[in-house]
């Protein structure tokens, strides 16, 4: 007997009216499913040309998404006034940065051309992205007279700094003013295709309510897909430090890839993937001694006050604080993000790397001896100049997503001082290290065309959703345009027709887990489906142990899985998120076994191709749903071909 | 602690208090509730009373429900990092050593961000 039966009497009722099955129906030109950075963004651009937008979001659109607690960093402004690179040159060095893996240079081009507008609007909505009190007058980094302040790279001056810690409420106002109708709290579970057929063109979806349980089915004459990418798919565990993963909140089930997969598109770059810490070993996200990233560039010492040295991309060694923010010399600009193969034509500003840290960002490539230091590193706070300072801890650790309560608010409690105290460093920086068959998917998603359309008719796709996507600004000016091109779209699309019996299906599936009992719980089957990821898709990979991997998953979904069981409405939810983890790791384990090919780019080893970027293979492999059976295809890296002539035919303005 | 008393428990759910409410500050207004990304938070069966922390285990630690919290100021919620998640850091001028948590904390530091609390445009 368990527990629960014996205290069941005692338990108080569930807070909210539940209603299952219960069936509501929503109709709108243009229906946005995700309401996050991307999302909002979509249903302000649809709304905008005048369509009816519906707005779907599993929780709470004022707060949700990886951008629900704010952005520190507008990335891809490039063209602001004081920028010195165009739009054309940015976007061509991220796409060929990492070996042309790293970026949809479609997705990068438009946050390239748009990403400054959407900031622009964003000052309009309210949120401060200028230092217009001149709290900062004189700083190296800002520009009298726009009174922007940039990051990274002082000279190129293509990412501005940003009060964004109310972006996201600022959204969520805009598309209440709009009058997009918001359904918070409604899990979209699937997409329905023209006459129930996979592959077909996409007339709306399902959803189910995470409070009251109620069904929901949506028509919509085009759709925007604007969730994000899974996260729970490797490293599970509840007990050690909640669900945290890898910095996306962990709601992040990677449902839009699961529902398009499903659906039938066509899906790229699901192979790649990252070791992670697993969060649990690591410490609160941007929460420990660093030098990367919001707190790029902060200086480091050892446990004797001894300074790691910086060095440009050639290894020689920075005298000045303000040198670790300009090019090398004979570097034009170069790009702010690490990531493990960053090329030299772009390689930013770096610490010298620590003798037996594995931790320590890796070095430019070319022999740069490593340093001697004394353990534990330090963040040395005090010793920058105090306008470096006062923007690091006063300005970006408050702004930056989840930075003002849980670290500058708490820290400051706890009688942190930033001009008196070194913040730890600790191995594998706050995300912690974990063994190497700990992993995150990376960029996998949906492919598009210059519309922002996936290969399914009517479905659009918008920021992290994207395969090979970008952040906050990304997600901004992807949604903005895909909101945009499916407004279009709808306006000369027929009053969408769902199949009946799709809908049915649907909702026998939704609803199973509640009527069983003694089944499996949500818990136990996301740390099961992890453990078959750790064992079959870790660090080394093959044909045969993928295949095992999925023929743990067949046994899963036909045993255990058909056994689980949810006690209400939140549970149920939970368990739907993990049906889609598992959607979404078949989907990797079959790109995985697509590229037959190892890959350095990807963090793509294969036992059995052993060759290292072999020239077949330097291109996109796809895969998608057809008749049951899984179909693969390719793409061409640069298959987005002339960037500039191809957004100014397809932009829509 | 009475001995007459002992129950049988399952184990707890841990972290167990990610949030932590004061009762005499919180009026129960559940604007935490609604906007929990998690959605950890369950309103109190009795009106006025602060929420349930349901699902402690689930917990993102974005400190919304702080931010969005109209009493977050006088203290009706506070963020509680766990046990394996507190940094230590070391005061350069004195060597000193301190952490998130430890008995006796320095005073603490109110000063809000630059642009405060709520930067506008």
């Amino acid at each position: 007997m368990h527990y629960e039966e014996l205290v069941k009497e005692h338990a108080p009722r569930w807070p909210y009216p539940v209603n299952y099955g219960k069936e509501n129906e929503v109709n709108c030109d243009v229906l946005v499913l995700g309401g996050g950075i991307a999302g909002c963004w979509a249903a302000i651009g649809a709304a905008r040309k005048g369509a009816r937008v519906v707005l779907v979001e599993k929780a709470a659109t004022k707060t949700s998404g990886s951008g629900g607690s704010g952005v520190d960093h507008w990335h891809d402004a490039v063209t602001n006034p004081a920028c010195r690179i165009t739009p054309e040159e940015y976007a061509q060095a991220h796409i060929d940065n990492f070996g042309g893996y790293h970026r949809c240079g479609i997705g990068h081009y438009i946050a390239c051309r748009e990403s400054y507008d959407c900031l622009l609007e964003l000052e309009k909505m309210g949120v401060k992205i200028r230092d217009s009190e001149d709290e900062f007058k004189g700083a190296e980094f800002r520009d009298e007279k726009t009174k922007l302040m940039f990051a990274y790279d002082y000279t190129a001056k293509y990412c501005v700094r940003v009060w964004g810690s109310r972006a996201k409420p600022a959204l969520h106002k805009e598309c209440q003013r709009l009058g997009v109708k918001i359904y918070d709290h409604v899990v979209i579970t699937s997409l329905l295709n023209k006459d129930g057929k996979i592959g077909a063109k996409v007339v709306g979806a399902t959803g189910v309510s995470s409070r009251t349980g109620e069904f929901f089915i949506f028509r919509g004459k085009a759709s925007v897909l604007g969730m994000a990418k899974a996260t729970r798919n490797w490293v599970f565990s509840t007990e050690l430090r909640g669900l945290y993963v890898d910095g996306r909140p962990p709601n992040q089930s990677g449902d839009g890839h699961a529902i398009a997969w499903r659906a039938g598109a066509e899906i790229a770059g699901a192979e790649e993937s990252s070791r992670v810490g697993g969060g649990a070993y690591g410490y609160p996200q941007y929460g420990a001694g660093n030098a990367g990233n919001t707190w790029y560039a902060c200086s480091m010492v050892d446990a004797n006050g001894k300074e790691i040295p910086w060095v440009d991309r050639d290894g020689r060694i920075l005298k000045t604080v303000s040198e670790r923010y300009r090019p090398a010399p004979g570097q034009k600009f170069f790009l702010s993000m690490g990531g493990s193969r960053p090329s030299y034509e772009y390689m930013p500003p770096r610490l010298m790397p620590v003798q037996g840290d594995i931790a320590t960002p890796s070095g430019p490539r070319g022999g740069v001896a490593k340093i001697e230091a004394a353990y534990p590193l330090y963040a040395d706070l005090p010793s920058l100049p105090e306008m470096e300072r006062k923007a690091l801890w006063g300005m970006m650790i408050a702004q930056e997503a989840r930075t003002l309560i849980p670290i500058y608010r708490t820290y400051n409690q706890a009688g942190f001082d930033p001009e008196k105290d070194m913040l730890q460093a600790y191995a594998g920086g706050w995300f912690g290290l974990g063994p190497p068959q700990w992993r995150a998917a990376s960029n996998g998603g949906p492919i598009v065309d210059w519309d922002l359309k996936s290969s399914l008719d009517g479905l659009y796709v918008a920021g992290g959703q994207i395969f090979a996507s970008g952040d906050h600004a990304y997600s901004a000016a992807t949604g903005k345009y895909a909101g945009r091109r499916a407004a279009d779209y709808a306006s000369g699309a027929d009053e969408p027709v769902i199949d009946r019996k799709q809908v049915e299906a649907e909702k026998y599936r939704v609803y199973a887990p509640l009527q069983r009992q003694n089944g499996i719980d949500w818990k136990e089957l996301n740390a099961g489906v992890c453990k078959v990821m750790q064992d079959y898709c870790g660090e080394l990979k093959s044909e045969e142990v993928l295949k095992l991997g999925l023929k743990w998953y067949d046994e899963i979904e036909a045993g255990e899985a058909a056994t689980a069981c949810a006690r209400n409405p939140h549970e149920l939810l939970r368990l739907l998120e993990v049906f889609n983890i598992m959607t979404v790791n078949r989907i990797i384990l079959e790109a995985c076994r697509a590229r037959r090919a190892s890959n350095s780019y990807l963090g793509f080893t294969r036992t059995d191709y052993p060759e290292v970027d072999p020239p077949g293979w330097r291109k996109w492999v796809t895969i998608r749903l057809d008749e049951g059976r899984v179909k693969t295809g390719e793409l061409p890296l640069d298959y987005y071909g002339d960037l500039k002539k191809n957004y100014e035919a397809h932009c829509g303005l | 602690m009475k001995q007459e008393d002992v129950r049988m428990f399952p184990n707890i759910v841990t972290p167990r208090n990610p949030v932590i409410f004061d009762e005499a500050v919180c009026n129960g207004c559940n604007a935490c509730v609604e906007l929990c990304v998690m959605d950890i938070l369950m309103p109190n069966p009795e009106k006025g009373k602060p929420p349930i922390v349901l699902y402690p285990d689930e917990c993102y630690y974005d400190g919304l429900c702080v931010k969005n919290c109209p009493l977050w100021e006088k203290g009706a919620i506070k963020l509680n990092h766990p046990l394996n998640q507190r940094v230590r850091w070391k005061r350069k001028a004195t060597g000193e050593h301190f952490r998130l948590g430890m008995p006796n904390p320095p005073p603490p530091n109110d000063k809000p961000p630059v642009g405060g609390w709520d930067a506008k445009a």
